[in-house]
């Protein structure tokens, strides 16, 4: 087996290409706005990401009002309350989780990573922002728009999202949630090829595959996928866009609205739905295998220690995002397709906890015999190890098909995703920005801010989702403006909805300290150096802090893996992935 | 140490809000405590996997967080315990999903002699259909609805003639006796759920889905609507009421068939009536 930390003795060729020159920008405009630098490219979607996020949040507050004190605010009535979840929803999903992964993340971190100078096609990857950002403009219009934005569900199934029942079914709403939706797939298609070449093309000498950060590791992973999945949500948003404009039925069979025969026919509803969870389910995964790639970079950096299990955990993503594709349907357990189907879908479903379990193993037995700085990075990343695992257990209840029976619906699958696709998918974000800030910025976040910022939100977030569980264990449905007298809801369950509205206020207000935070850090913080994390991977290695446009003076030169960290015998507890010659104490090989 | 602390919380207090809350499951009122079964196998396993890991982290945190002069150890990869835990996560899976998948193929497999009983979802009301005298339902289109003729029968149909249907009524069922439930819809999707019964499914316009139960005890259970149908959503509600033989029988005979039904129409409005009928 191939020693994985550094080829001893191996030579570094000398480079097939010559390097080459980008364009530099002439003016403030096209240095700040159009620009096609990836770092500035990552803050702008990062801020266009967090701006509409916030205003997610915003809409979280208001629905969760209604839910704890029904009826208590005149203004959330029923259609409004329909429009705050789907709008929530669709926001936290694609606009911010999404875009801030993929578009943040990715742009700022796999040139820099890799030891490029920039993303291979810069042009496509300024494209790719200015379309997000009128996709984000575009549903930002719907909240303006006659009939409001849609209020059918994050999923908009039809017929139901093109009808009249359902708030902006036959407005401007649901044509505006389609079209955006168009936009961002086309925007991020562009943005997605440039970080697939630039991984496989882009690599500085040395930089092997099995020798990148698992960070980029998990983007790349995640963007191959969303390649693959993305096309389906582009087809069943234009073949809705037909049903709702032109009058065709793909998703529409014959129905009869309010007394009244529509001119629809023939078409399947539950074709909606496979196109829909083909790309929605493979979704989940672009979320969480760039959180999982940096994570585990985040533990491994913050415990000193090499992250555990290399070698699996880069087959674990692999393994991951390829199954991913084919556990689609158990969204669909009870939607009415076959039922013969949940056979295999559960099968596979479960499968995927094994290569999941094996990630969870792992970044846990990094922190075995480390060396644990309880910095903000890693408190964020023990608290997404927590959620992350409590997340991906009851996963396994809604997975099985026979135990979603009850629980589909309810407000158990509602507490489900957001411990794990929502809550603990941004603990790592916010892992993360405390970390990369001080190579964005040159300064460091505020650590009494961070700190407060930090335990409100672990704290907090669990107390809203893991009591939620029960409350579908009950039996209590989601996307229920409103309980009403329902004989098998306890009033105590009540109670309980007071307290998440509450702790749901509390939690939000912590994050508007996190963004005072990011604003008042830029001036104030205390200046960072180059490296205060003393890590090993290249974005630390940059010659300027924070990294001028084309990153490196000279190309960097790899010549080991990312995680030596603690070798024995080395001086200092970490070496640059840079840093040239084999450790005078070469450990026993790895395999 | 605040975080040692606060992951044994987490660890114990779930476990502790586990036993000790309030909110649990209705009690059951048909034959799928297979699936409560099943259930609770899965929050075992995973009750178990949850509280070693955060425990597990919270040792990590208490034992090897930085003190000066602590250096990490050097272990990039061990190669068997890798192996044993993925061969232990592999056979806790299988743990759950054999009983699951098990419990899977009763559910989609509906007793011979089932009864049917139809359930049809409209925004934002439910009606129900059972088969008349000749104990079969009779054909229906979602084309065929008129205002006489809510639920879209077939006239031409005889055995759609005898069928009985209750428009936005309560449904009647037979305590222990299985009952094949058919779901149409002719707007928007639904979903019949009663949490009592644990099954559940949706409702799909142009289609006829399915599910089966046996009712266990008699009692007055609520039906919701489970799958997001519009603005009066959370107003779609029903009852289904669980009678001994003797009470279904009695209920039974008052309803009204669809003959009956149209008889009574067409008294009234025969001009209309008779335009519907030859678009079949």
């Amino acid at each position: 087996m191939v020693d994985i930390r550094h080829g001893t003795g191996e030579q570094i060729g000398p480079a097939e290409v010559e390097d080459v020159e980008l364009y530099h920008p002439h003016s403030w405009w096209t240095r700040y706005v159009f620009s096609q630098d990836a770092k500035i490219i990552a803050v702008q979607y990062a801020s266009t990401a967090i701006a509409i996020g916030m205003v997610a949040l915003v809409l979280s507050w208001l629905m969760r009002l209604q839910l704890g004190f029904p009826g208590a605010f005149a203004f959330i009535d029923a259609e409004r309350y329909y429009q705050f979840i789907t709008m929530h929803g669709m926001i936290m999903v694609i606009y911010l989780l999404t875009a801030l992964f993929l578009g943040g993340f990715g742009n700022y971190l796999i040139p820099l990573m890799l030891g490029a100078r920039d993303m291979v096609f810069p042009y496509a990857n300024m494209l790719s922002y200015w379309l997000y950002l009128l996709a984000v403009l575009v549903l930002v219009a719907s909240f303006f728009a006659p009939g409001g934005p849609t209020g059918a569900g994050w999923t908009l199934y039809p017929p139901q999202a093109v009808m009249s029942g359902t708030p902006g079914g036959n407005d401007w709403g649901i044509v505006l949630m389609l079209s955006s939706l168009i936009l961002f797939v086309i925007g991020f298609t562009m943005g997605g090829l440039n970080y697939v070449v630039t991984v496989l093309q882009g690599r500085t000498r040395g930089m092997t595959l099995m020798r990148m950060p698992l960070t980029v590791w998990g983007i790349f992973t995640a963007t191959v996928m969303a390649l693959l999945a993305f096309p389906a949500l582009f087809v069943a948003c234009v073949m809705m866009l037909f049903d709702r404009i032109l009058g065709t039925s793909f998703f529409m069979p014959a129905i009869v609205e309010m007394g009244e025969q529509l001119q629809h026919g023939g078409g399947s509803p539950i074709l909606f739905q496979h196109l829909f969870w083909f790309f929605g389910h493979p979704e989940v995964y672009i979320v969480a295998l760039p959180a999982f790639g940096i994570v585990s970079d985040l533990i491994s950096t913050h415990a000193r220690k090499n992250i555990f299990g290399y070698r699996m955990m880069v087959w674990a993503i692999v393994i991951i995002g390829a199954l991913s594709f084919i556990v689609w349907a158990h969204h669909m357990y009870v939607s009415g397709m076959n039922p013969y189907f949940g056979f295999f879908f559960a099968t596979t479903t479960l499968i995927i906890a094994v290569p999941t379990a094996i990630k969870v193993y792992n970044w846990v037995l990094t922190l075995w015999r480390g060396d644990i700085h309880l910095s903000l990075p890693m408190l964020f990343a023990l608290a997404f190890i927590v959620t992350f695992v409590n997340g991906g257990l009851t996963g396994l209840f809604l997975g099985n098909v026979v135990v979603d029976v009850p629980l589909s619906d309810t407000m158990f699958v509602v507490a489900h995703f957001h411990m794990v696709m929502g809550v603990a998918p941004i603990l790592v974000i916010f892992g993360a920005i405390y970390h990369w800030y001080p190579k964005i910025t040159g300064r460091m976040l505020n650590e009494a801010m961070g700190q407060l910022h930090f335990w409100v939100t672990f704290v907090g977030a669990y107390l809203i989702f893991f009591p939620m569980h029960y409350l579908g264990l009950i039996g209590m449905p989601r996307r229920y403006y409103e309980m009403g007298e329902t004989a098998f809801v306890p009033a105590s369950a009540h109670t309980l909805n007071e307290f998440i509205t509450i702790m749901a206020l509390i939690v939000g207000a912590a994050q508007i300290v996190f963004l005072f935070n990011l604003i008042w850090s830029i001036r104030h913080g205390r200046e960072a150096g180059g490296n205060p994390w003393r890590a090993t991977t290249l974005e630390w290695q940059t010659p300027e802090t924070p990294p001028r446009h084309g990153n490196w003076k000279e190309l960097p030169v790899v010549y080991r893996w990312p995680y030596d960290y603690s070798v024995p015998g080395a001086a200092e507890d970490f070496i640059p992935q840079n840093q040239p010659g084999a450790t005078s104490h070469a450990p026993e090989g790895a395999s | 140490m605040a975080v040692v602390v606060v992951l044994v919380l987490v660890a114990v207090g779930s476990v502790l809000f586990h036993l000790l809350s309030p909110w649990w499951w209705t009690p059951i009122a048909s034959n799928w405590n297979y699936i409560d079964n099943t259930l609770i196998i899965t929050f075992w396993i995973t009750g178990v996997v949850f509280v070693a890991v955060v425990l597990f982290m919270a040792y990590c945190v208490l034992r090897f967080r930085h003190r000066p002069g602590n250096r990490a150890a050097y272990e990039p990869e061990n190669r068997k315990l890798e192996g044993w835990l993925a061969g232990g996560t592999t056979l806790g899976v299988a743990a759950m999903l054999t009983p699951g998948l098990f419990v899977w193929h009763q559910f989609v497999t509906v007793p011979d002699g089932a009864a049917e009983v139809e359930v049809v979802g409209q925004q934002w009301l439910w009606s129900f259909r059972l088969p008349g005298a000749d104990g079969k339902l009779g054909t229906s289109e979602t084309r065929d609805i008129t205002p006489e003729n809510s639920l879209g029968l077939n006239r031409n149909d005889a055995a759609a003639l005898d069928d009985v249907v209750i428009e936005g009524g309560e449904l009647h069922l037979e305590v222990g006796k299985p009952v094949k439930m058919l779901l149409r819809s002719v707007d928007v999707l639904h979903d019949f759920y009663v949490p009592e019964f644990r099954a559940k499914m949706d409702m799909v316009p142009g289609m006829v889905t399915y599910f089966w139960l046996t009712p266990t005890r008699t009692g007055t259970f609520e039906v919701l609507c489970a799958e997001l149908c519009g603005t009066g959503h959370p107003q779609m509600r029903g009852t289904v009421i669980v009678d001994n033989a003797a009470d279904y029988q009695t209920w039974l005979s008052q309803q009204t068939t669809f003959q009956q039904l149209q008889a009574k129409a067409g008294t009234k409005e025969t001009a209309q009536a008779g335009n519907a009928a030859p678009a079949q």
